[in-house]
């Protein structure tokens, strides 16, 4: 109760806190799919290459996200961006490419071979290959890794506000610092509706962008 | 019109494809024949590029294919795959307007030819123009996939084993409509399969192959009349004669200008017509000419009358213009030893035999 009274009391706050945790997730997603889809789809052509890049991108995921952010301190510090928003995305974008480069390489790698024989063999040129027939079948799953990145980086990007990048992590953090546990559970609340909504969108778009024909009856 | 000079591919140590001389005419359907592994896809493949040749040359209409961009080749070839390969993610209409598309022609005119080619394959386009591959079975896929590769009328049309994954019943109603399409469209074709059958009854040449050499390259009647060698011969089956029977038509094993009788003809003009022809019957025709029934000569001695009160019904016809195989097939079932065979219209044509049918069989042995 005590809770829910706070939280109607801080609304706006809770309101500008989630819109910096959003801002923070969207910007490092939407960056990370256009370098994470572009790798995934590249190294589909050697074994080798596909093999480096996945292990990298895995052992990324291992950083705890706060060594994660100490280390870009440094890092950064020589422009003045050593804390606060840009390294919180920084990190994030790097969280996101396991998911999303994973997804795309299994999507293309797993298109019926038919398919790229049957396209070839018409003539199509690689890149109206991949525009014509790969993408749009690898769509729903590349959209998956999306959904899996997005989920992922709301609840990462909660530990940012120790490196003052805000978000809806600045409860938690708070609600930790002076045992408050209305603020440790409006927070984490926050957090949890905030990753079930985006995951339902994202579902969302996921079905209206899977092709018609792909479309399960 | 296609003409391979001693083409050659070598993977690593292993010759796949061993110095192949060819030429397939315009309009013919060429069948590329063999075991797997022989050669004969890798043969195919290598004539839209999909496999650049060790060695040897590739014509077609004269032009040396290595010196036609691949890409804007291959959109002038026709090519089909057993796995059919349909793009799940577009309707029929625009699988099969890919390569039309591509080359920039007008949208509406080549919806309009789709829309006709799908009617040729017996798919009514209005059901299934706008209808998604998975919707589609097997069959109706890969005739999808064969007027896919037709759409941009490409002169040249490259299958591989295209039928083979469909079901037998099937297979045979699709192979009949693919014959019905190239006898209107008369492509050439370069058609890959492993079925001594299917190669009998679609080409106008077998191409065998074995081990990436060209073995025989022959009509298929020459071929299962005639192979060159025992392992051709074992290939094309023991029963090779028999298969020969489906390349003939009735009307080469048919005795022309029979005698008949018609209803109204008395008993004794009947016996002496089958006596003077040393036949054991004879037909009964309407006054048209058409097939009505037959007598023997057994049966009508010591009969009076005429040919009308004692005809009996025949259990079975042939046309004229089906092939040895079917006329065979009747023969035996019913177990008689001639058909009667009429035209379209059932007038009645002539008869075959099967002392006939063996000796039309034996004569390309006897002229050897």
């Amino acid at each position: 109760m005590e809770t829910l009274n706070f939280a109607i009391a801080n609304w706006s706050q809770i309101l500008a806190r989630g819109w910096e945790h959003i801002s923070l997730v969207g910007v490092a997603v939407s960056i990370a799919v256009l370098t994470g889809v572009p790798i995934g789809i590249l190294i589909t052509q050697s074994r080798v290459a596909a093999d480096r890049v996945l292990y990298g991108a895995a052992i990324i995921m291992t950083i705890p996200s706060i060594a994660f952010f100490g280390l870009l301190i440094p890092v950064l510090s020589p422009i003045g961006q050593g804390i606060g928003y840009l390294p919180a995305v920084i990190a994030l974008i790097f969280y996101s490419q396991l998911p999303i480069i994973r997804n795309t390489y299994a999507a293309i790698m797993n298109i019926d071979p038919a398919l790229r024989e049957a396209a070839r063999g018409m003539g199509m040129t690689a890149f109206q290959r991949l525009r014509e027939v790969e993408l749009p079948v690898a769509l729903p799953v590349i959209i998956n890794g999306v959904r899996n990145a997005v989920v992922l980086n709301i609840a990462i990007a909660t530990i940012a506000t120790y490196i003052g990048a805000g978000g809806l992590g600045v409860f938690i953090s708070r609600g930790i610092s002076q045992t408050d546990p209305r603020q440790l559970i409006t927070g984490a609340v926050a957090v949890s509706v905030l990753a079930i909504i985006a995951d339902l969108g994202l579902l969302l778009l996921q079905r209206r962008l899977t092709p018609v024909g792909l479309r399960q009856s | 019109m296609i003409r391979l000079k001693n083409l050659t591919k070598i993977y690593g140590g292993t010759t796949a494809v061993d110095n192949v001389s060819m030429e397939v005419g315009a309009g013919e359907v060429c069948v590329l024949l063999g075991p797997s592994g022989c050669g004969k896809t890798t043969t195919m493949k290598m004539i839209n590029r999909l496999i650049e040749p060790s060695g040897g040359r590739i014509f077609i209409d004269g032009k040396d294919v290595t010196e036609v961009n691949p890409v804007e080749l291959r959109r002038s070839i026709g090519y089909v795959i057993q796995q059919i390969g349909l793009f799940p993610n577009k309707t029929v209409e625009d699988n099969i307007c890919v390569v039309p598309d591509m080359l920039g022609h007008d949208r509406k005119a080549s919806r309009r030819r789709a829309a006709e080619l799908l009617e040729m394959v017996n798919l009514e386009p209005a059901a299934y123009a706008k209808r998604y591959p998975k919707e589609l079975s097997g069959g109706q896929q890969q005739r999808v996939g064969v007027i896919r590769a037709l759409a941009a009328d490409p002169p040249v049309l490259l299958m591989d084993e295209p039928f083979g994954a469909i079901d037998p019943i099937n297979r045979e109603v699709i192979q009949d409509e693919f014959m019905k399409l190239q006898a209107a469209m008369k492509k050439t074709v370069i058609f890959v399969s492993h079925d001594i059958d299917e190669a009998v009854k679609m080409a106008s040449r077998i191409a065998i192959f074995r081990s990436g050499r060209l073995v025989q390259y022959d009509t298929p009647d020459n071929l299962l009349a005639h192979p060159i060698d025992s392992f051709v011969a074992d290939f094309v089956g023991q029963d090779r004669t028999l298969k020969r029977l489906r390349l003939i038509a009735v009307r080469e094993a048919m005795t022309p200008n029979p005698p008949s009788v018609a209803a109204d003809d008395s008993v004794e003009t009947a016996i002496s017509r089958m006596e003077s022809h040393g036949h054991a019957s004879v037909v009964m025709v309407g006054p048209h000419g058409k097939v009505l029934g037959f007598v023997r000569l057994e049966a009508l001695r010591g009969k009076r009358g005429k040919v009308g009160e004692h005809y009996e019904k025949l259990t079975s016809v042939v046309r004229s213009d089906d092939n040895l195989r079917n006329a065979v097939s009747q023969m035996f079932s019913n177990d008689q030893s001639w058909l009667a065979c009429v035209d379209a219209d059932g007038l009645y044509e002539g008869y075959i035999t099967q002392r006939g049918i063996t000796h039309l069989l034996g004569a390309t042995y006897r002229d050897k």
